[in-house]
C-alpha cells in the first residue's frame, strides 16, 4: 500500500513540475527585460554591438522560444539545470550551497514556532476567553498582519544596533569564510533572523492549536472525563494532546511555503547569504537561469512538506492506518 | 440576570466597526490629498529631526515630514490593495463557479489550476510574475493581483458544490424551478456574502505582500512613499539610530492590514445568521 502512496506522489510531483516548468519559463520569456543588458549591467557603455551578440547567441538567445523551451527541457530532465550568469557557476551548484546555509535557518525557526505555538495555542485554548487567551490571541491577529521584514528591523534596531547582543549582518563573522567560523559564531549570527522568523510563523500554528482545543474540550470524552472529576489541565494534556497534536504537525509541515517565503525577507534585512537572498539578487539582475532553477526548487521543497504532513497523517492516525486501502 | 446597559449586539457592535473602517479608511485619503506634495519637499533645515509636536513621526535625513510621507504610503497601499484585492477576488469567483457547474472536466482543471498556483512559495511566484512584467508600479500591482484567487477560488467552488448537492436546492429543480431561478434564488444569497467576506480578507495578504515585494527592490522608483520602499530606504540609517523611520510606517501598515482583518471577520459574523445575534 505505501508503495501505491508513493508511486501516486512521485506522478503528481512529476506533473506539478512540469507545469510550473512551462509556465514560469512562459513568464520570464515574455518579460521585457533584456536578459543580456541585465548581465551586461553597468559595463554597457564599453561593450559592442557584436560582443552582445556573442553574449546572445552563446544563450541560444537567437533562437525562436519554443526552441529554446525544448533545449532547456530537454536539459532539465537530465538535471542539468544550466548556469547562472550572476554567479558563473552551475545553478544547482549554487542552490545547493545558498539552500544549507538556509536551512539551518528555517530548521531552527521552524521547530521554535512549532513548539512555542503549540504550547502557547493549547494554554490558550484550555484558558479560554480569560486575559491570558485574549493577550495570546491578540498577539496570534498583530503578528498575522506584521510584515516578516519589519519585526526583523524592529529586532536588529533593538538588539544588534542599540544592545549590541547579537552581530549586524552575515552568517559568520565577516573576513572570515563559511569553514573557518565556529559553530557558536555561526549559531551567534542565526539567532535573531530565525527569531524573526518564529515570532511571525508562531501566529498561525497558535491560533489552530487553540481551536483545536476548544474543540476538543467540548467533545463527549472530555465531558465524561470532568464528570468524573479531572482536571482541565489533565484532560488538555493526557487526553487532548494527542488529538491536537496531529493537526498542528501537518499544518507546521503544509507551512513551508510561508517559512520559504519569510526566509526571502528575513534574510534580506539581515543581509544572510542564504537561498532567500540569491531569489531577490536572481530577480533583479535577471538571472534567468538561476530564477527558474529557485522557482523549480522552492516548488519541490513546499511539495516535500505537504507530502510530509500526508505521510505522517497516513502513518500515526490509527482511523486512517486500519483502512490502508483508502490512502490517496 | 443582570445586563450591561452597554453591552451592544453583534449587528450593532459590526455596523459601528464599519463605519469606524470608512472612516479611518476616507482620511488616510483625504490627508494624503490635503498633504499635496509635502511628503517630496526636502527641506534642509529640519533634517533627521525626532518625532515631536510638529513633526508626530519625525523626518529624514532630508528634512522631509515622515508623517506625510507615511500618509501617501498607505493610500498607495489601499490603492494596490483594492485593485489587487478585487481583481483576484472575481478570478476567484469565476474560476470558482465554473468548476463548480461546468462538469467534471472544467471541475478538474480548476482545481489542478489551484494547486499549480499555490505550488511555489508565494513570494517566489510573486518575484517571478513582477520580473515577468519588467518590475515597476505595474509589476507589483499585477503579482499581487494575479496570484491570491487559488485560495478563494476553493472556498467558494466547496461552497457551490455543497449548496448543489443540498436537498432543498434539489427539491427546487423539482418542482420545476429554471436553473437561472435556482441561482438567483438559492444560489446567490450563499455566494454573495462568501465572496465579499473573501474579498476584504484578501485586502491585508495583498496589502502585505505589495509592501514586501517593494521592500525586496521590486517595483517603484526610489521617489515613491510606499510603505515598502520607506521601510528599505530606512535601514541605511537604522545603525545611526533614526529608529523612527522604521517604526511609525511600519506601525501605520500593521493598523491597517488589521483593520482589514477586523472588518472582514465582523462582516463574516454579521452576515452569517448563526452569529448574527452573538
Amino acid at each position: 500500500m505505501i508503495t501505491q502512496f508513493l508511486l501516486v506522489k512521485i506522478f503528481r510531483l512529476i506533473l506539478l513540475i512540469a507545469a510550473v516548468a512551462t509556465l514560469s519559463f512562459l513568464l520570464v520569456s515574455s518579460s521585457p527585460v533584456n536578459p543580456v543588458d541585465a548581465y551586461v549591467g553597468t559595463a554597457m557603455l564599453r561593450i559592442s554591438q557584436d560582443q552582445r551578440e556573442i553574449i546572445a547567441k552563446r544563450w541560444g538567445l537567437d533562437k525562436p522560444p519554443v526552441e529554446r523551451f525544448g533545449r532547456w527541457a530537454g536539459q532539465m530532465a537530465t538535471g542539468n539545470l544550466g548556469v547562472s550568469t550572476i554567479f558563473n557557476e552551475p545553478v544547482l551548484s549554487v542552490i545547493g550551497k545558498r539552500f544549507v546555509t538556509s536551512f539551518w535557518l528555517m530548521a531552527l525557526a521552524w521547530s521554535l514556532s512549532g513548539a512555542l505555538g503549540f504550547g502557547l495555542g493549547l494554554i490558550a485554548g484550555a484558558r479560554e476567553d480569560t486575559l491570558l487567551d485574549r493577550g495570546i490571541r491578540l498577539y496570534a491577529y498583530t503578528m498575522a498582519s506584521t510584515p516578516t521584514f519589519w519585526v526583523g528591523m524592529i529586532l536588529l534596531m533593538v538588539f544588534s544596533v542599540s544592545l549590541g547582543w547579537t552581530p549586524v549582518c552575515c552568517a559568520w563573522p565577516p573576513g572570515l569564510s563559511a569553514e573557518q567560523a565556529t559553530l557558536w559564531q555561526r549559531l551567534h549570527h542565526l539567532l535573531l533572523p530565525a527569531v524573526t522568523l518564529s515570532l511571525i510563523g508562531i501566529a498561525q500554528i497558535t491560533l489552530h492549536t487553540r481551536e483545536k482545543t476548544i474543540e476538543a474540550l467540548r467533545s463527549d470524552y472530555a465531558v465524561f472525563a470532568r464528570a468524573q472529576g479531572e482536571s482541565i489541565i489533565g484532560i488538555v494534556f493526557v487526553r487532548a494532546l494527542r488529538n491536537v497534536a496531529l493537526p498542528a504537525v501537518t499544518l507546521q509541515f503544509a507551512s513551508l511555503g510561508e517559512l520559504f517565503g519569510g526566509a526571502v525577507l528575513a534574510e534580506q534585512v539581515f543581509a544572510y547569504p542564504g537561498l532567500g537572498r540569491t531569489t531577490v539578487e536572481a530577480g533583479i539582475r535577471g538571472d534567468i537561469p538561476l530564477l527558474l532553477g529557485i522557482v523549480l526548487f522552492s516548488t519541490i521543497f513546499v511539495f516535500t512538506g505537504n507530502f510530509m504532513a500526508d505521510l505522517i497523517y497516513h502513518l500515526v492516525d490509527p482511523r486512517l492506518r486500519k483502512t490502508a486501502g483508502a490512502i490517496s | 440576570m443582570m445586563t450591561n446597559p452597554l453591552a451592544l449586539d453583534r449587528r450593532t457592535r459590526t455596523m459601528m466597526v464599519i463605519f469606524g473602517c470608512l472612516v479611518l479608511f476616507s482620511a488616510i485619503f483625504i490627508a494624503a490629498w490635503l498633504y499635496g506634495e509635502q511628503g517630496q519637499v526636502t527641506n534642509l533645515a529640519l533634517r533627521k529631526l525626532p518625532p515631536g509636536w510638529n513633526q508626530p513621526f519625525g523626518t529624514d535625513w532630508l528634512g522631509r515630514d515622515m508623517f506625510a510621507r507615511t500618509i501617501k504610503g498607505l493610500r498607495i497601499s489601499l490603492e494596490i490593495g483594492l485593485a489587487a484585492a478585487s481583481c483576484s477576488a472575481i478570478i476567484a469567483l469565476l474560476l470558482g463557479l465554473a468548476a463548480a457547474t461546468m462538469g467534471r472536466i472544467i471541475d478538474v482543471a480548476v482545481t489542478w489550476l489551484c494547486d499549480v498556483g499555490m505550488a511555489t512559495p508565494h513570494l517566489v511566484l510573486l518575484i517571478l510574475i513582477s520580473f515577468a512584467c519588467g518590475g515597476g508600479a505595474k509589476g507589483v500591482i499585477i503579482a499581487v493581483a494575479a496570484s491570491h484567487w487559488p485560495a478563494l477560488t476553493r472556498v467558494i467552488r466547496a461552497e457551490v458544490m455543497q449548496l448543489r448537492t443540498s436537498d432543498y436546492i434539489k427539491l427546487s429543480s423539482r418542482l420545476g424551478k429554471s436553473p437561472a431561478w435556482i441561482a438567483r434564488h438559492h444560489l446567490l444569497p450563499h455566494v454573495v456574502p462568501q465572496f465579499l467576506v473573501g474579498l476584504l480578507l484578501l485586502f491585508p495578504h495583498a496589502i502585505l505582500h505589495a509592501a514586501g515585494l517593494t521592500f525586496l527592490g521590486f517595483g517603484m522608483s526610489p521617489h515613491t512613499p510606499e510603505i515598502g520602499i520607506l521601510l528599505a530606504e530606512s535601514m541605511r540609517y537604522l545603525t545611526t539610530g533614526m529608529w523612527w523611520l522604521a517604526v511609525a510606517p511600519g506601525l501605520a501598515l500593521i493598523l491597517s492590514a488589521m483593520t482589514f482583518d477586523v472588518l472582514g471577520n465582523n462582516v463574516r459574523a454579521l452576515l452569517d445568521p448563526k452569529t448574527l445575534r452573538e
